[in-house]
């Protein structure tokens, strides 16, 4: 069921979502996005350019993040407009073998601007991990009936 | 190495088709932990309205980061893959992007400025739909931009 546009107001809370990352999500995402390059899923190599370490994708993030707002919306072709700033990585430990998380990003949004005559929304996500904001201006625009 | 400062304004054209098949959408979608219905079950996206399967918001990356690629991979930009950063990215999207559509993307670097050692890359990429047909005809589906830091040395 899609939000109407009349019932929501700005400063209104869409709700939170909890992501656990693993290393072999990361190499999940490296296969269905074709970016490969190893500071996502190789320790030396990442520490090796001077990371702290394997980082999840930006997009990745991106990608999970929006899941949100697709859900709110109930129909993904509603999100007409999305854009973000990556501000910190997101460090994902290793933790094959065992049943943990090497990552939690924690993912909430509220209405930011409603915009009455294009009939959209725009969704402002707050994205964090490790106590951490890894998304800055993530923003997306929902197009509601 | 150092970044061609005249990569500003350069364009490339629209090269390989990228066709959208079903198991890709669905694939894309369970690598971001996507659950709606309507990238996985046919039924339930013509129930929302839709031709076919709807590619998450962000599947577009796939194409541009594919178009970005003749940049990076151009001996001339002087761009080492290993010390590029994604800064910040955005979709807008014309139409959604459907299984069975057949993409193409055309790449415009529309900034390059000097930041320390390094330097901030902006792209943008056009994509289209080809329509059946075969008749040249294409349709806007997204406008993606995206700006790569590529680090100096001790950045």
């Amino acid at each position: 069921m899609s939000p109407s546009f009349h019932e929501l107001s700005a400063g209104q809370d869409i709700g939170s979502r909890t992501i656990e990352v693993t290393r072999t999500d990361l190499v999940k995402y490296a296969g269905a996005s074709g970016d490969f390059n190893p500071i996502h899923w190789n320790e030396a190599f990442a520490t090796g350019v001077e990371l702290p370490g394997v980082i999840a994708h930006g997009m990745f993030t991106m990608g999970a993040a929006v899941q949100l707002v697709t859900d709110w919306a109930g129909d993904p072709a509603a999100v007409v407009d999305f854009q973000t700033r990556f501000t910190k990585p997101v460090l994902v430990t290793d933790t094959t073998g065992t049943p943990d998380a090497g990552a939690i990003i924690e993912v909430s949004g509220a209405i930011g601007k409603l915009d009455a005559e294009a009939g959209t929304a725009r969704v402002d996500l707050t994205v964090v991990a490790a106590g951490q904001k890894v998304l800055m201006k993530a923003q997306a625009v929902v197009r509601l009936s | 190495m150092t970044i061609n400062p005249d990569l500003q304004g350069r364009s490339y054209p629209a090269a390989e088709v990228y066709d959208v098949g079903r198991e890709k959408i669905r694939e894309f979608a369970r690598a971001v932990k996507a659950t709606h219905p309507a990238h996985f079950d046919v039924e339930a996206a013509k129930a929302l309205g839709h031709k076919d399967l709807v590619a998450p918001p962000t599947f577009a990356i796939i194409i541009a980061q594919r178009a970005d690629a003749q940049l990076i991979e151009d001996p001339d930009a002087g761009i080492d893959f290993s010390r590029v950063v994604h800064a910040d990215q955005r979709f807008i999207h014309h139409r959604p992007i459907f299984a069975g559509d057949r993409l193409v993307a055309e790449l415009h670097v529309d900034g390059v400025r000097a930041m320390g050692g390094g330097a901030m890359i902006t792209t943008r990429q056009e994509i289209f739909a080809l329509n059946d047909g075969g008749n040249g005809s294409r349709e806007a589906v997204a406008t993606t931009t995206s700006s790569i830091l590529v680090r100096g040395e001790g950045q």
